[in-house]
């Protein structure tokens, strides 16, 4: 539990923290809730850790264009209670209220678990449903792409060596839209067994505009189309409910651990995506 | 002189607040990581990544030559320490030689096999990585039961078939009763392995004073006294030479009731190198390392006749002891011999015990240490017996008590229980719950497809450990109390407290017992230098065996300051009493500290009397004492997950005579959570390789704040008539009694499938696939 030697830089600005991330030994640490437990097992030893927590741009939540434009550098608590996301995207909040317990929450921040790209974390389920992007930054450039092209694989995303990630890019939501997020915990860790995600409008007694994501189940959070095609356009009847729910995993490799077996984790994933699609349901108006 | 009485309302029985809390909470306490002194070094150590291997070369030379470290030591260093101790013995005990690093094997993942001794903790650990170890991996065996089967890997070649020990015992008749009986159930029954997670890891600082040629041992531990003995012994020197201290601990849950390698280790590392040395072990470590708890797999069977009385138990426990015996591994399961037929009245027991090595860390004392693996199964098994003869699981129960009028009551096992009123913590529970009630709901919501379950646990304990003649190392305590010269007191108690708050219950006793303030008494404890020799802090013994000798100095006292007082007031005929030395005759007074001062400034001595006022009583007691009590869980399973909900839990317990409500209460509570955390998330895991596959707290799930259920605690208090105090002790109550309420709780909730029994821990996994299956496991 005790870390091999590095060297430490704290930036104050985005272009600083590029320079310094462009050493390929750096590491970027945001709220260190995975990078520093790796590097006290000596699982990870970077030669110097690039601290982005006192670069002020990336802290700051804005509404912008219909979106909601989150600092990379947002813990999850203050996700969990900024009234902006309360209201526009309550989703989110919702879900960032689920993650680990207080102290993961005061520390982690959105940026660093979308970068770690965790498959039980709790954010891509609902990042996902709501269709997100991440703006990223290298040494000279910038882009913005939609969350689904970021992540890759387990533990690993399309940025580049010295890119960061800047900005995640939610929509407002219309005061119309439901939305619920649903899991079971990992009892040690708070990490998601299975997550879900569900996003719906209903108008005319027609359920329409239906976005599921997943966590926990594959190597990495997803959205799942299929679920989403037979949901939409019904009157979200129990029957029609589970019948969606049944698809989830569908194509999917279930993760197997020693919490849950694969399985078991199918399972749960059309049990919370059913959980997940009723609540929006009753929040929906 | 003053004729006010300045204190006369008691404190014992008050929920007065912990004395100890303001340091704990301020981050002001000092615990062994705290400690630093000049010229410290620090020790990292290298541990076998194989549970079985023979060590074919070790390779020092680079660890010892990167700048900063100091030395580095292999078991070849070290053959003159030690060994490691075992104090329980047992008839035909197989004991392998423990050392304190290996030599040419290892026998577990975590194995200590050399140390690093650098200036920083990051140099030492990054000294590490430069050993090269070159192992030849042999075959490993991590479960039990797969240890015993013929062909098994030997974990200790010398002896392949496994078996460290058996022990076997024979109380009344048995075979007459199965042959008699009406029905039997028959059950096999596994209590898993437990890691017992202490908030703070272990950790030493030895510090060796050339000068004085004597060493001061720092170490978070529940036993000071017993580990000067045992460690001066491994490493050669003269006991008194040796002062161990013991800063705050904690929480140690039995799994700091041990002599480890390492204590020995670091004290011979001091004297090698002449400075001062710390380690302190890292949570995997901790988890590799320290000791297990529980590892039973137990084949029951009960016997009865139709209408519900019990007739007598035959069980077969077969203890997983890992790699090695520490100090009290193969006692621990005999404790579970003596506590097979749980508080019922049978008498006939057949029992037999079956030692195993595996390549695992060891397994020893955690909460409870060995009662509640008995308590689990006899509590299962008389779910099962209800079950089987469609009888209510409360009222088999009751009908098996033995009524109040048959205390002493003498058990089939050999003990004796001293008092007890088996039925009244039941019925105040099935009261508190409402039991009635919950059966009707419980009915409703079956109609509706829910899995409702009501489990009761009644159970027993053995606690206030205990007499000499029943332990390794004495069971008696030891107490000092001293009324300074100002007339304020300290206790030096030989026990060891490390957060049940015995500092303010022993501070509660003295304070009415000598009529000062709770604030005028200090409570001092482990530390070998200034304390007399006592035994320490497990099994529930601290407040009812230490307590007591604190209780009889107080007496002793109390016949010295009425001598004085006596001689101050010119009077034959005194009393003491709130605080002060009162004439019978006049009504004059002299307060404590008057009699203190008049004591140690002695111008005038009492006719036999010394100067002072202190005190010191060994206490050895007659017998342990026997808590109970009852627990009822209320459970929901999740039919779609298999998640469990406790929607209730009731606790009604008896630990005698309560001194502080408080402390009670703060014991009932960590208990149940402990014990809810065997019954529903904890489970050290072995692969088949012996790896721990819950190597960290990410994986082994310990309950956490929002996991724990509000507790409806309540209490019966029958004193015991082994200790004038009356009390029992309460330590372990809360885990014995609480794993086997939830667990038939559960079973209770699927009992519509079929369901007779699950073993735990009760994952949401594990359920969902008996409901989905319908109830076939």
């Amino acid at each position: 539990m005790i870390p091999q030697n590095f060297d430490y830089a704290a930036p104050s600005t985005i272009e600083e923290a590029l320079e310094l991330l462009a050493d390929p030994e750096a590491k970027a640490l945001a709220g260190g809730m995975s990078l520093i437990p790796l590097m006290k097992l000596r699982l990870a030893a970077p030669g110097r850790l690039v601290d982005l927590r006192r670069i002020a741009g990336l802290r700051e939540i804005r509404q912008d264009d219909g979106a909601l434009r989150i600092g990379a550098l947002v813990t999850h608590s203050e996700i969990e209670s900024s009234p902006l996301v309360r209201s526009r995207c309550p989703l989110l909040a919702e879900t960032a209220s689920h993650i680990g317990d207080l102290q993961v929450r005061n520390a982690g921040t959105i940026g660093g678990s979308i970068a770690h790209n965790d498959p039980a974390a709790d954010y891509p389920a609902a990042l996902f449903a709501l269709e997100a992007k991440v703006k990223v930054a290298g040494k000279g450039t910038e882009r913005t792409l939609p969350l689904e092209e970021l992540v890759v694989d387990a533990m690993v995303t399309a940025l580049e060596p010295g890119e960061l990630i800047t900005e995640v890019i939610v929509p407002v939501e219309a005061a119309s839209t439901g939305t619920s997020y649903q899991k079971m915990r990992q009892p040690a860790s708070g990490f998601a067994i299975v997550g879900v995600a569900a996003r719906l409008e209903k108008s005319n007694g027609r359920i329409g505009s239906v976005r599921v994501g997943v966590t926990g189940l594959g190597p990495s959070g997803f959205r799942a189309r299929r679920v989403e095609e037979l949901l939409d356009g019904t009157a979200g009847s129990d029957g029609e409910i589970r019948e969606a729910a049944a698809v989830v995993a569908e194509g999917v490799e279930a993760n197997a651990d020693l919490h849950a077996s694969a399985d078991y984790r199918r399972h749960l994933a059309q049990v919370f995506t059913v959980r997940a699609i009723r609540a929006a349901l009753a929040r929906a108006s | 002189m003053a004729t006010t009485v300045t204190k006369t309302e008691p404190i014992v029985g008050k929920g007065v607040r912990r004395k100890e809390d303001p340091r704990l909470i301020t981050g002001t306490a000092t615990y062994v990581d705290d400690i630093e002194m000049p010229g410290m070094r620090y020790a990292a150590i290298l541990r076998s990544p194989h549970a079985a291997a023979k060590i074919l070369r070790i390779e020092t030379s680079a660890a010892a030559a990167h700048p900063g470290v100091v030395a580095v030591f292999t078991g070849d260093d070290t053959r003159d320490v030690g060994p490691v101790p075992c104090a329980a013995s047992l008839p035909g005990l197989r004991a392998p030689e423990h050392k304190v690093l290996a030599t040419d094997r290892v026998y577990y993942v975590g194995h200590p096999v050399a140390v690093v001794v650098a200036a920083d903790r990051y140099v030492a650990q990054d000294a590490l990585d430069l050993i090269e170890v070159e192992y030849e991996p042999q075959p490993a065996v991590a479960d039990p039961e797969k240890a015993l089967e013929p062909g098994a890997p030997a974990v200790h070649p010398e002896w392949p078939d496994n078996r460290a020990f058996t022990y076997q015992h024979e109380g009344g008749d048995a075979a007459k009763a199965f042959a008699e009986a009406d029905v039997v159930v028959k059950q096999r029954i596994v209590s898993q392995r437990l890691i017992p997670t202490a908030m703070e890891t272990r950790g030493v600082v030895a510090a060796w004073d050339a000068g004085m040629r004597t060493l001061t041992l720092h170490s978070s531990t529940q036993i000071p006294h017993l580990m000067r003995s045992l460690v001066a012994a491994m490493v050669g020197m003269p006991e008194n030479r040796l002062r161990v201290v013991t800063p705050e601990v904690g929480g140690g849950f039995g799994s700091k009731l041990n002599v480890y390698a390492e204590e020995a280790l670091l004290a011979w590392i001091s004297m090698r190198i002449g400075k001062p040395v710390k380690w302190i072990e890292s949570r995997r470590e901790n988890y590799q390392a320290t000791i297990h708890g529980r590892g039973h797999v137990d084949y029951y069977e009960l016997a009865a006749r139709k209408d519900g009385t019990i007739l007598g138990l035959k069980a077969k426990i077969i203890q997983d002891c890992g790699a090695y015996h520490q100090l009290l591994t193969p006692a621990i399961p005999t404790l579970s011999l003596l506590m097979a037929p749980g508080i019922y009245r049978f008498r006939n027991v057949s029992a037999e015990i079956i030692g195993v090595f595996t390549n695992c860390v060891p397994t020893d004392a955690y909460r409870g240490a060995g009662r509640p693996e008995a308590t689990h199964c006899i509590e299962r098994m008389v779910d099962l017996l209800a079950a089987e003869l469609k009888m209510d699981p409360a009222e088999i129960r009751l009908k098996n008590f033995p009524g109040p009028d048959e205390f002493p009551f003498e058990t089939g096992t050999g003990l004796s229980y001293d008092s007890g009123d088996y039925a009244a913590p039941l019925k105040k529970a099935m009261e508190i719950a409402g039991y009635e009630g919950l059966r009707e709901e419980q009915r409703r919501a079956r109609n509706e497809g829910r899995f409702l379950g009501i489990g009761i646990s009644t159970y027993g304990e053995i606690c206030a450990l205990g007499p000499s003649s029943a332990l390794p190392a004495g069971g008696w305590e030891s107490a000092t109390v001293r009324v300074e010269p100002s007339g304020k007191v300290t206790v030096a108690t030989g026990t060891s407290p490390h957060g049940q708050g015995e500092e303010t219950s022993f501070a509660q006793i003295v304070a009415d017992e000598l009529g000062v303030d709770l604030d005028d008494v200090e409570v001092i404890h482990g530390d070998t230098g200034i304390v007399q020799y006592g035994i320490g802090t497990f099994g529930s013994r601290t407040l009812a065996v230490g307590g007591t000798a604190i209780h009889y100095a107080c007496q002793d006292l109390k016949t010295k300051i009425k001598q004085w007082g006596a001689m101050l007031l010119e009077s034959d005929d005194v009393r003491f009493e709130g605080g002060a030395c009162v004439c019978n005759k006049t009504g004059k007074s002299v307060p404590l500290a008057e009699i203190a001062a008049a004591a140690y400034r002695a111008l005038k001595l009492p006719p036999g009397a010394e100067p002072g006022l202190v005190a010191t009583r060994f206490w050895e007691p007659s017998n342990f004492t026997f808590p109970f009590g009852a627990h009822i869980a209320v459970t929901e399973v999740d039919p779609e997950t298999g998640q469990v909900e406790i929607k209730r839990y009731v606790a009604v317990d008896d630990c005698g005579r309560i001194i502080n409500p408080l402390l009670v209460a703060g014991q009932i509570h960590g208990g149940v959570a402990q014990g809810l955390g065997q019954a529903l998330y904890e489970e050290a895991v072995y692969d088949e390789n012996g790896q721990l596959v819950t190597g960290e707290l990410m994986d082994y799930a310990v309950p956490k704040a929002t996991m724990v259920p509000h507790i409806e605690s309540s209490h019966t208090e029958t004193p015991s008539p082994v200790n004038p105090l009356g009390v029992k002790g309460v330590g372990e109550a809360g885990t014995i009694g609480c794993s086997p309420a939830v667990v038939n709780s559960v079973v209770d909730a699927l009992s519509p499938l079929g369901v007779k029994h699950i073993d735990m821990p009760l994952t949401p996994e594990k359920l969902w696939r008996l409901i989905a299956k319908g109830g076939q496991a």
